[in-house]
């Protein structure tokens, strides 16, 4: 009670404070909840610092207005997203909400997103019904559907018969392996068995000696980004390559930031993803370097090219609603916009919300001493078939 | 099947080795160190940044960590630990509980919040058939080391003066002090010991287990289930715990991997229903 009534008291003084003073310029405050801390920490680091680029680049006023980004921690804790979400906008008159760095995160922030109809840009969280969570989401990401299904295209044109599906047992994992597995069998392929890791997993032993004694052809792999990494090396000491069976996997399992540190192992796995460090085009060539060289070399991965996207959808949208950041007003710009992104192409589906865009399937190779990404087979503005599918 | 219980086995030593020195501390010193965790991720770090850093070999990091943690355990006991002996169990878990998010997010801030990988020598990395058993060259290595460190332990423990003179200052402080044991001291050099044998620990599971600022947190759950199921007045009741723990965590998820996360806590609980004071207990406490 009390804390409530301080909490209505400091909103108060806010507004006040808010209200006096008439800048030349108005601003438009542009909330990042990002996981900075913990866990996911690094997809924090990247979204910020994708962000950041973007601003860099561009500049910091859009529609007219002076765009001010303000960063906060949510720990990767989805009550903390929805206390600092609901912070930002009452106390700081947030009036664009922007960031979540997994599922769960930008699922709590859903309802004060609708009720105070705050635009709310995801640039990571993966799982396809994030955007159905609430009108005023939109997604500058992409979804686990959107980049499994056509890692199921490639596998049935490749000679690949029988797979395993190895997911983490959580929204994302489930949506990539229930997609994966449809577009596999519609072309053709046997799924010998699917086998679901719990997210909180030190070993892999047991679940890989499953997939080896199932003898696929192939073994379809989702893990969070960090995870993947351990996973690679299991993968590779319990010979599950040379008895024949090839990785393919989700671009989140050789994510470009940490793919250098996982070594050989790595070399020829095959993933579908929309962004890959090592994609050839003149934006994304100066977005690495502009990137690179402000992050102390670190390499944007996907989830940095999220956050910049994510600013550049608040930048197109506000430059066509001349400044208006008012929810109907702003969703209404969102639906629709196009544009050229270091990714390659995207445009945001006027009936979903969500992102439309090219899936690369690329394959691991080593370029001058180090890993990459390298793209392959293009599959050119896909939507979320998972929306699609529903209509 | 036998390959599973080598995997287990292999897994099982390894907590056996990260847990042991909690049971020094807890079952010994009677002392709640949650921390424990802690410093089983300063050796992983240390083994980090030594190999990745500055290319020293894998053998020579095991015993840089194992020695590096023992300083910073006997440090740590000297300067903080040994104030709160005699404070009661919830400060000391408070104590701690405070001393691994420190950890955590120290170890953020200077190494990052991603995983840590290490490359290990190519002799130990792959995998090798022996009479249609598959066996992982680590994990192999793993074991006879951790068996090993265990036999070491025990004898220590039963055989030696300072074993004995543990269990004394452990038995009655005060008479122990009488008779001349020089308790503070015993004290320090097994916490230095048991924070040591967790660094070791550390060290060698980064590459199982992975290595994470979360570390402390994520793996204090697994150690005291083998010190709760192993009770902790002994070496061999947390030994044969953890093996237990190791093979039914592997086999379970092999099995039934539906409902394989849950098996060792069904284990844990039917066994602390069965021995609430652990496998070998001496019977209901002192």
């Amino acid at each position: 009670m009390l804390k409530g009534l301080l909490l209505g008291v400091a909103g108060l003084a806010m507004t006040l404070t808010n209200a006096v003073p008439v800048f030349a310029q108005e601003v438009v405050k542009v909330g990042l909840i990002l996981p900075m801390t913990g866990p996911f920490a690094s997809t924090g680091r990247q979204v910020s610092a994708g962000a950041k680029a973007f601003i860099a680049a561009k500049g910091d006023t859009a529609g007219g207005k002076k765009i001010e980004l303000i960063i906060r921690d949510d720990g990767g804790v989805a009550d903390q997203t929805r206390r600092i979400a609901q912070e930002l906008v009452v106390n700081e008159g947030t009036k664009v909400l922007a960031g979540f760095g997994l599922t769960p995160l930008a699922m709590a922030v859903a309802p004060v997103a609708t009720q105070a109809k705050i635009p709310t840009v995801v640039m990571a969280a993966g799982t396809a019904a994030i955007t159905k969570a609430s009108p005023f989401i939109t997604r500058t990401s992409g979804t686990l559907p959107q980049y499994s299904v056509p890692v199921g295209t490639w596998a049935s044109q490749n000679g690949i018969k029988k797979v395993v599906t190895l997911v983490s047992d959580y929204g994302p994992g489930v949506d990539a392996e229930k997609w994966f597995t449809k577009e596999f069998k519609a072309k053709g392929g046997e799924i010998a068995e699917a086998v679901r890791i719990p997210l909180q997993n030190p070993d892999f032993a047991p679940f890989l000696q499953r997939v080896r004694d199932a003898k696929p052809d192939a073994v379809f792999v989702f893990l969070p980004s960090g995870v993947g990494s351990l996973f690679m090396k299991q993968f590779a000491d319990r010979g599950l390559a040379d008895a024949g069976i090839k990785l393919i996997a989700t671009g989140d399992v050789t994510d470009d930031d940490i793919l250098n540190s996982m070594g050989k192992p790595a070399i020829g796995t095959i993933t579908g993803h929309f962004y890959a460090t090592s994609h050839d085009s003149p934006e994304n060539k100066a977005y690495v370097e502009a990137f690179e060289k402000a992050n102390n070399k670190m390499r944007p991965n996907f989830m940095s090219v999220g956050g910049y996207d994510g600013m550049a959808l608040i930048y197109n949208a506000l430059e066509k609603t001349k400044g208006d950041a008012s929810g109907p007003a702003f969703m209404e710009a969102v639906k629709g916009l196009s544009w050229t992104s270091p990714r390659g192409p995207v445009s945001i589906d006027p009936e979903t919300r969500d992102i439309i865009q090219n899936i690369y399937i690329r394959e691991v190779k080593e370029v001058n001493g180090q890993l990459h990404n390298v793209e392959f087979q293009t599959f050119s503005a896909l939507k979320d078939p998972e929306k699609a599918e529903a209509k | 099947m036998l390959t599973i219980l080598f995997d287990g086995v292999a897994y099982g030593m390894l907590l056996f080795i990260l847990a042991c020195g909690l049971t020094v501390t807890l079952g010994l010193m009677n002392f709640i160190n949650l921390a424990h965790g802690a410093f089983a991720m300063t050796g992983g770090y240390v083994t980090v940044v030594m190999m990745n850093r500055y290319g020293i070999s894998f053998y020579w990091c095991l015993p840089a960590a194992f020695l590096i943690t023992a300083i910073l355990g006997l440090i740590l006991e000297r300067t903080l630990y040994q104030w709160l002996y005699r404070a009661d169990h919830l400060d000391q878990v408070l104590f701690s509980i405070g001393i691994v998010f420190m950890a955590v997010a120290g170890a953020d801030y200077f190494m990052g919040g991603q995983q840590q990988l290490i490359n290990l020598p190519p002799e130990l990395s792959g995998r090798m058939d022996v009479f249609g058993v598959g066996i992982g060259r680590y994990r192999l290595f793993t074991i006879v080391i951790c068996a090993v460190l265990a036999l070491a332990l025990q004898l220590i423990l039963s055989k030696t003066r300072f074993g004995s003179r543990l269990r004394a200052a452990v038995d009655d402080r005060r008479v122990a002090m009488g008779l001349g044991i020089n308790v503070p001291v015993v004290f320090a050099l097994t916490f230095a010991f048991g924070s040591g044998l967790a660094g070791l620990g550390g060290a060698m599971g980064a590459e199982i287990l992975g290595l994470e600022p979360n570390f402390p947190l994520k793996f204090m759950i697994y150690f005291l289930i083998v010190v709760s199921v192993g009770g902790t007045s002994t070496v061999s009741g947390p030994f044969l715990a953890a093996m237990l723990l190791g093979v039914a965590d592997v086999a379970g998820k092999y099995y039934v991997p539906a409902i394989g996360p849950f098996v060792i806590y069904a284990l844990m609980i039917i066994m602390l229903i069965l021995r609430p004071n652990g496998l070998f207990s001496r019977g209901a406490g002192r």
